[in-house]
């Protein structure tokens, strides 16, 4: 195929975007990272006494869980952009309805994600 | 848009509890994405100071929302014992009929008993 003829089937939809093995890989990686992350979470969920403001507060003030807990928004953020991606991209059709929906999801990410590491870093600087 | 085939032709296969699983994993997949929103609404609450934490705390006695912290305990338990099961396979691990049937045994053997210790341990703390 011609190289003009490529980019006409690209802008037209068909075709590879030559991005899935990355997609697949970092889904992956994230989702390995998740793994202890998670399993941290839950540990220290399950050695807290209670879920009150001052115990919570307590718990994140410290670098470490701070550190841990950051890491699991962010990789939590990132696998499931990538997964709901991949759930929009087979199941919504249209060629409004689509982008619409991916760049709403992006958007959600981004925005939960980053509020969750910056609440959690205001704990931690706090102290 | 091209007309093109679509990948998951899911009406031609005969139904297997294995594809139960996999449906589920999507399913548990998006209703984790929408914990994700409740995560960070907790962590700013928290960080806003003991007035906003109030605050989320007043919505988060109600029973829904502990139906709700429930339902995603066990979307989690689901989501994570299968995506290990995912993850051995990406690895070439398991790939065989017998072994995914046995894998899948194993999963559901595992949410149950996973979910119901993790759900008497949060929520014996929140309801003491």
């Amino acid at each position: 195929m011609s190289e003009a003829a490529g980019a006409l089937s690209k802008f037209l939809g068909r075709g590879s975007a030559h991005e899935g093995a990355h997609h697949w890989r970092s889904q992956r990686i994230s989702a390995l990272a998740l793994v202890p992350l998670t399993l941290w979470f839950l540990y220290s969920l399950l050695r807290l006494p209670d879920y009150q403001f001052d115990t919570l507060i307590g718990w994140l003030s410290s670098p470490w869980q701070a550190l841990w807990m950051s890491l699991l928004v962010g990789c939590i953020a990132w696998h499931s952009q990538a997964g709901v991606q991949v759930v929009v991209e087979d199941y919504v059709h249209g060629k409004v309805a689509k982008p619409l929906t991916l760049l709403v999801s992006a958007f959600a990410h981004v925005v939960a994600g980053a509020a969750g590491v910056f609440a959690v870093l205001s704990v931690a600087f706090k102290g | 848009m091209a007309h093109r085939p679509l990948s998951p032709h899911l009406f031609i296969y005969r139904f297997a509890y294995t594809m139960a699983l996999s449906i589920l994993h999507r399913i548990t997949g998006l209703a984790l994405a929408a914990g994700l929103i409740v995560l960070a609404i907790w962590l700013m609450a928290l960080a806003g100071g003991p007035d906003s934490y109030a605050r989320f705390q007043q919505f988060a006695g109600s029973w829904l929302f502990a139906v709700l912290i429930a339902l995603w305990v066990i979307a989690f338990v689901l989501h994570f014992c299968n995506g290990i099961r995912h993850l051995f396979w990406d690895a070439g691990m398991g790939l065989e009929r017998p072994q995914a049937r046995r894998s899948a045994a194993i999963v559901v053997v595992l949410v149950v008993l996973l979910s119901l210790l993790l759900l008497y341990g949060l929520f014996s703390k929140v309801y003491p």
